[in-house]
């Protein structure tokens, strides 16, 4: 069933070609959204609230209408449609909770008024000059009061709707369970019931939200947007101001996943629609760590029961999800906690997955590389390593034992889908025993754990963790891609795609394909991507998509385009199409002739059967192959303070064949510095009036150069045959296993078992005081 | 305010505002490879060097600037030709979103002319400013050692 490319069949696929924007980005070329400026562009702030829940009971902005002030708008102003900010697929799984501007702030942060002025001194001159009255309302700040019984109801606009309980605080509800899981933890040897906790994670992307929009010269809305889903944010838009547009994503400075979202994009359509003038916002670090989106913090409460020879028999995963002051991605972040875990031990005899996810006063949470299996696999992986040590089993042995394997199934994939139900999927690659053996050969794993782990004389311990992981690739049955190629008369190709690189390389690996089908090289395709005017639809960048459905549909077009060169040329040359074909930019015949594809199609131009050969073609996947991750961390902790170094951190992953190694390995590489930067550092603390006061760089941290100890990856020799050239997506695994992998090892080194993540050194030095005085 | 800056080998006599930051400067004189990330002096993603010395843009007074000279990102690749720093870069694949990149191309310059032959720890040490929120570090630490190693064999 499976079978392994060889290298040598491959010419452009599977090498590490560079990064088609790689030369202008490296020589800093003004490429982002905040790089164009534009004539007469007004420039937009936001007016924030202070309050975490108020009515606004008056705002005046006659004061701020100062000397260059065009126009300040608030709830009266725009368009009263109640809308989400997730850029999802349609009809849109997250609840339509959210205004533009409304007469009521939900969270410090929240938008009160849009104030477009000649220049940024200007604008936050007039912003000081409004006033605005508050009648201020509780505030739940702790999701886990959200649902008591006195909680101040954070959604009570008639108008929401697709919320599951919004009087009691709930914007989504899930259960499900496949067997009896209180039966079958009854007759197990072993259980565990402990709760887990992770934290709100900033996306802390290095390019803050911004957006530009203008009329172009012939009256067309225009907007530039720093946006992972341009497609979706056309649609969005169009709903909220019934208007249609044409959106441009430039190259974009990091997103995972916060930028699936409308952040400024309302903002500045609404004053271009106003003025008749461009308009450009571009967040601050400080509005963009407060008022965009984070991870959707969760607990959960995990049971797990096995058997004294290690088969697992039960998992319960019931939790409990913060979405902050609006659902966006609620239902389907929760449910990817489950639907992307769940399905990696398919062998238990019954298993239940289920929770709330609630409103409370806090920035809203979104989307975020991971999408909920992060939050999932900590409490998961935590807690069958918590299982393993009970029976005394080796965690890497305990996991693969119970894990999934090429050729099987679990019934989750048909139950749990994004946000409804799932399709049913046979696995077709999965290489997690190559992944769990020979990692743990490259790590020395059976050695290392041989070693004492504590040093009481110079108060250092070292410990071995290892986790588990999948991902899926895609949304089935909903994410759709189109790709267009067209052929120049120079040999060239423009390969015109709806993804969306924020990145990642997609641009690259996208040209990769094309080139491969096509016997041609990543310079001769000229690659124009994420243009709702020009190019093709696509989803966007998400649910590790892009390699799997866009590069499916590039391959899928460039095969047509391939068929279109060959019945072109068969017609030139008056020999069937059996008895050509193509090899380095041109095409050759069996009786020893050729023609160059810059020839051809200049005949096609001119001369011959003219026609401009060009084809377009979507993929939407039937399934969702996961890649699987195993990792594999060392830790060094000082007893003394507490502080917590990842000395080693081992990847061993299953993406099927890598379309560009080097960019793949970067993909690893990157979400596990997210995930190191998630257990250990990265923390939001708020005052008690629900202000995050860990509002920038210098407060909030992420891993820096030197936190971070060695990171590597390996890949396995897989080949997934519904992926284009056997590829599986990668992008977002990385960061489900470091979480447990450093939790483990903290335990594996102290026997002392942290269940919040982010650990911190101060919470970890007490617990080591307790145990070790 | 009047002040005269060397920008990348071109004389500029310039009108600014008080308080204006040279970010602000930077930029406005189309030199957008100098990227604001962070307003915190935080993050290094507006370094640009000064008199040869790698400094946050972000928070130096463009009046304080006056009479001495800059070099930004655009500054390093000569008429289009990529620096050994840049090649690397792209070579390792240590730009993802690249909206770090400028700042770290001008800093590994400064510590390549201080320190020709620089290993893991110092590249670390002398760019530990520099924050990446895509790469983890790795091929940027491997780019920079590869780039240092073409250069002393120029």
């Amino acid at each position: 069933m499976s079978r392994v490319l060889t290298k040598e069949k491959l010419n452009v696929v599977n090498t590490p070609v560079e990064k088609v924007d790689g030369k202008a980005l490296v020589r800093g070329k003004p490429v982002f959204t905040d790089d164009f400026d534009l004539p007469n562009a007004l420039t937009v702030k936001i007016l924030r609230s202070p309050h975490a829940h108020a009515i606004i009971k008056s705002i005046d902005t006659s004061a701020a209408m100062i000397e260059g002030v065009a126009c300040i708008l608030t709830y009266k102003d725009v368009p009263h449609v109640i809308y989400t900010r997730a850029g999802q697929g349609y009809p849109e799984p997250s609840p339509y909770d959210t205004f533009i501007l409304d007469k009521k702030v939900r969270y410090v942060g929240d938008a009160v008024a849009i104030i477009a002025a000649e220049n940024e001194n200007i604008a936050e001159r007039a912003m000081k000059l409004i006033k605005v009255d508050y009648e201020i309302l509780p505030a739940v700040l702790d999701y886990e009061h959200a649902q008591d019984p006195d909680a101040p109801v954070i959604h009570n606009e008639p108008e929401i709707s697709g919320a599951y309980d919004p009087k009691h605080n709930i914007a989504s509800h899930y259960e499900m369970e496949i067997g009896n899981v209180e039966e079958e933890l009854k007759k197990c040897d072993y259980t565990v019931d402990e709760v887990y906790y992770t934290p709100n994670q900033s996306h802390a992307m290095m390019e803050t939200h911004a957006a530009i929009s203008y009329f172009d010269p012939n009256g067309r809305l225009t907007v530039i947007t720093s946006t992972q889903v341009p497609f979706h944010a056309r649609r969005i838009l169009n709903r909220l101001f019934g208007v249609n547009c044409r959106v441009i994503k430039p190259r974009i400075g990091g997103g995972f996943g916060g930028k699936q979202a409308l952040h400024v994009e309302p903002y500045v359509v609404a004053v271009t629609l106003k003025t008749g003038r461009p308009a450009k916002c571009v967040y601050t670090r400080e509005e963009t760590m407060t008022a965009s989106n984070t991870r959707h913090a969760m607990r959960f409460r995990v049971r797990a029961g096995a058997m004294k020879d290690g088969t697992l028999k039960a998992i319960e995963l019931w939790g409990l999800s913060n979405t902050g002051a609006y659902g966006e991605h609620a239902l389907t972040v929760f449910m990817v906690a489950g639907s992307k875990t769940l399905p990696l031990y398919n062998k238990v005899k019954a298993v239940k997955f289920g929770g709330d996810v609630v409103y409370s006063n806090t920035e809203p949470a979104g989307a975020f590389r991971g999408y909920g299996a992060p939050q999932g696999m900590f409490a998961l992986d935590s807690a069958l390593d918590e299982l393993a040590r009970k029976i005394g089993m080796d965690p890497i042995t305990f996991k693969l034992k119970n894990s999934i394997r090429e050729g099987e199934t679990s019934p989750i994939f048909k139950i749990m889908g994004e946000g409804r139900e799932g399709v049913e999927q046979i696995i077709r690659s999965c290489k997690i025993e190559e992944c769990a053996i020979e990692g743990a050969k490259i790590f020395n794993w059976y050695e290392k754990i041989k070693k004492p782990r504590i040093d009481m004389k110079n108060k250092i311990a070292h410990g071995y963790g290892v986790a588990f992981a999948m991902q899926g690739s895609s949304i089935p049955a909903i994410d759709m891609g189109g790709a267009t190629l067209k052929m120049n008369d120079d040999g060239t190709f423009n390969l015109l795609v709806g993804a969306t690189d924020l990145g990642t390389g997609s641009d690259t690996i996208l040209a990769q394909i094309a080139a491969e089908v096509l016997h041609t090289t990543v310079d001769k395709i000229t690659v124009y991507s994420s243009d709702t005017d020009i190019t093709p639809f696509d989803k966007g960048a998400y649910a590790s998509s892009t390699t799997y459905v866009s590069g499916n549909a590039v391959k899928s077009a460039a095969e047509k385009m391939k068929k279109e060169i060959l019945k072109a040329a068969s017609e030139l040359f008056e020999k069937p199409v059996e008895l050509l074909d193509l090899e380095e930019d041109k095409v050759v015949c069996e009786d020893g002739r050729s023609i160059s594809f810059s020839e051809l199609q200049t005949k096609l131009f001119y001369t011959f059967n003219q026609r401009q050969l060009e084809v377009t073609e979507s993929f939407v996947s039937e399934v969702a192959p996961p890649p699987y991750l195993v990792s594999f961390a060392e830790v060094e902790i000082d007893m003394e303070t507490g502080k917590v170094k990842v000395v080693d951190f081992l990847n061993y992953i299953d993406c099927g064949v890598t379309i560009n190694p080097v960019l793949a390995r970067g993909q690893v590489e990157g979400a596990s510095a997210q995930g190191i930067g998630m257990a250990l550092f990265e923390d939001h603390i708020m005052d008690r009036n629900g202000r995050l006061i860990t509002d920038d760089f210098f407060t909030y941290k992420i891993p820096a150069r030197g936190d971070i100890g060695k990171i590597e990856v390996r890949f396995a020799k897989s080949y997934e045959p519904t992926g284009p050239f056997g590829a599986k997506s990668v992008s977002e695994i990385g960061l489900d296993t470091p979480g447990p992998a450093i939790a483990n090892a903290i335990y594996d080194a102290l026997g002392i078992r942290m269940r919040r993540l982010p650990i911190r050194s101060e919470e970890l030095f007490f617990e080591i005081r307790k145990k070790y005085g | 305010m009047k002040v005269n800056i060397k920008i990348n080998d071109r004389n500029y006599s310039i009108e600014i505002e008080p308080g204006e930051m040279l970010l602000e400067t930077l930029r406005k004189l189309g030199y957008k490879g100098v990227k604001h990330a962070c307003s915190t002096a935080s993050c290094g993603a507006c370094t640009v060097q000064i008199d040869g010395k790698p400094v946050l843009s972000c928070s130096t007074f463009t009046a304080a600037v006056d009479g001495h000279e800059v070099k930004t990102v655009e500054g390093f690749s000569n008429e289009g030709v990529l620096s050994e720093i840049q090649k690397a870069i792209l070579e390792e694949g240590a730009s993802q979103c690249g909206f770090c990149i400028p700042g770290l191309v001008v800093t590994a310059e400064a510590l390549l002319k201080e320190n020709p032959d620089p290993n893991q720890e110092e590249i670390i040490e002398y760019l530990k400013g520099n924050l990446c929120r895509c790469t983890g570090y790795e091929s940027q630490t491997r780019a920079i050692m590869k780039a240092a190693k073409a250069r002393r064999e120029r």
